[in-house]
């Protein structure tokens, strides 16, 4: 069987508001992994463009970024699955590529959300849940996560100090983020302050701590088959397992409230594909759009027991030296969550790190890396396990 | 002269602001005008959906008969929002919150009215119908 290998990532930086347009945020992340992958355009076969829809005026993007980026006449094309659209991206990629129909496919990862105004933007992320029967009553992403938060809290004890944790964690690596949007210390103490912004309520239980922010980025990922990769690249990063999942958008079409079947599901695949298990992974990148929902991915993925993910925050199992370190490049907590740029930003770090080439935040000789991407309220789950 | 064909829009009346105007499960607009909150069963195959739904997945059949969201719940989880959406700022506080009927969930608000301090998971709730402010109509949970 034939591998596929990933040659080449980049990212822009992440940013409250970029100051250009869409095509030119698209070309930031593009270039780098360009570079990275020592590819020119005439080399990419084909390019997948992934967003949530809805923020941009411009209709259609892939065609825009395809002439912008120098890749006409190759077939471009556009995919969603909100906030996991890039790993969705990248299983189709790997498909691509797969099937031998395309060598080397971009997977292009994008969202400018300061096109339109915060509460705007909730406004549309809320209707990523269903439009007809919930969004009437006034939803957004966080109150729904915070759902999931008061049942993991009622159900196992998890604590507030728990989350605020995890925002300890994350902070403590986006300050080493050059990319990252959020880069100031976070302490502890913070969330106990009724004066600070952390300790500010949202969606109760959850914080101003505990959600990330909004943000404007683009990512990129070059796919290769094992043949091109071997050819053109030293350092090629073998994507070993993709696993996917979908579940009722409405939450009343659900049964578990303490965690994200998709997740569970996607990871068995991909653990599945790749032969391994959550023993073997020495380095995790978690969609922790919210401190509860990387609470949740610890248990989903199995690095913890249900109910027993709080030991690894509390423990610092999670952190670079841990067991098991999760999102040391700061996560969306601390990157900024510019939706269709995500998956590609936490594939990026994972690539690094299996390169050795992660600076300040390397982890000590990884072997299998893991990406855990979800698309709005655990609707869609995404699971990559790439190797070196 | 023709004559304009008259729609039947009346989802626009269901929630706060409402995004779906035209649906088959139209009636549920009318039916909480009735002071009812109904679901939807497969005649077929007898399936309960809520939210009511015109047609069947699993037998594909699109032949419905409407129940009532009658008798008692439990609270499953809910969260209340200090930030509104767009369109949703006048409300606030409010509580969204899931009751699991046992055959089927429903998903909506606590009744305002409903001290905070008297919320807990697990609770018994029923469904009732409700008039907002600006004249639209939906449903929220009260102590059973």
């Amino acid at each position: 069987m034939s591998k596929v290998a990933i040659i080449g990532v980049g990212q822009s930086t992440f940013v409250r508001s970029y100051p250009g347009s869409i095509r030119e945020l698209v070309f930031e992340g593009f270039k780098e992994a360009m570079q990275d992958a020592q590819l020119s355009t005439g080399d990419i076969d084909a390019s997948v463009i992934c967003s949530a829809p809805e923020y941009d005026k411009q209709r259609s993007p892939a065609g825009v970024f395809a002439e912008y980026l120098g890749l006409n006449p190759q077939p471009t094309f556009y995919v969603e699955t909100l906030c996991s659209s890039s790993s969705t991206g990248l299983k189709l990629a790997y498909s691509l590529v797969k099937a031998g129909l395309h060598d080397t496919v971009a997977v292009i990862g994008f969202q400018k959300m300061s096109e339109i105004s915060s509460s705007e933007s909730q406004e549309r992320m809320g209707r990523g849940a269903d439009i007809q029967w919930e969004s009437p009553f006034g939803t957004m992403m966080p109150a729904y996560y915070a759902m999931y938060a008061k049942a993991h809290m009622e159900k196992y004890g998890t604590t507030l100090d728990d989350l605020a944790l995890i925002r300890v964690k994350a902070a403590t690596y986006g300050q080493l983020n050059e990319k990252a949007v959020y880069r100031k210390p976070v302490e502890f103490e913070m969330f106990s302050d009724p004066e600070n912004r952390m300790a500010g309520p949202v969606a109760d239980p959850l914080r101003v701590g505990d959600c990330c922010a909004n943000a404007d980025g683009s990512s990129c990922v070059i796919v290769a088959s094992e043949e091109k990769a071997k050819s053109i690249s030293n350092k090629p990063v073998w994507i070993l397992g993709v696993g996917a999942a979908s579940t009722s958008v409405n939450l009343a079409g659900r049964d578990l409230f303490t965690g994200l079947t998709v997740a569970e599901q996607a990871a068995q695949q991909a653990y599945d594909m790749a032969g391994v298990g959550p023993q073997d992974i020495d380095v995790a990148e978690v969609h922790d759009c919210f401190t509860i929902a990387e609470m949740m991915a610890y248990e989903n993925l199995g690095f913890a027991k249900p109910g027993e993910g709080r030991e690894l925050i509390r423990n610092k199992e999670t952190y670079q030296q841990g067991r098991i370190p999760v999102n040391v490049d700061g996560g969306l907590l601390s990157k900024g969550h510019p939706i269709g740029a995500t998956g590609g930003s936490q594939i990026r770090t994972i690539v690094l790190q299996l390169r050795d080439e992660a600076a300040d935040i390397q982890v000590k000789n990884p072997e299998i890396g893991l990406v855990h991407n979800i698309g709005g309220v655990g609707l869609y789950g995404n699971v990559t396990i790439l190797g070196r | 002269m023709s004559k304009v064909k008259e729609v039947d829009d009346r989802f626009k009346k269901f929630g706060t602001v409402s995004f779906t105007a035209i649906t088959k499960t139209n009636d549920f607009v009318g039916y909480l005008e009735d002071n009812k909150v109904m679901g939807t069963r497969c005649k077929d195959c007898g399936m309960d959906f809520f939210p009511p739904r015109a047609d069947c997945h699993q037998c594909f059949a699109s032949n419905m008969q409407w129940f009532e969201v009658s008798g008692k719940g439990k609270l499953v989880t809910y969260s209340k929002l200090e930030y509104a959406p767009i369109g949703f700022e006048e409300d606030l506080p409010y509580c969204i919150a899931l009751v699991d009927y046992g055959d089927y969930k429903v998903f909506g608000r606590i009744a305002g009215n409903l001290p905070e301090d008297e919320i807990r998971v697990g609770m018994a709730m029923q469904t009732i119908v409700n008039t907002l402010p600006n004249g639209q109509l939906n449903y929220v949970f009260t102590k059973a």
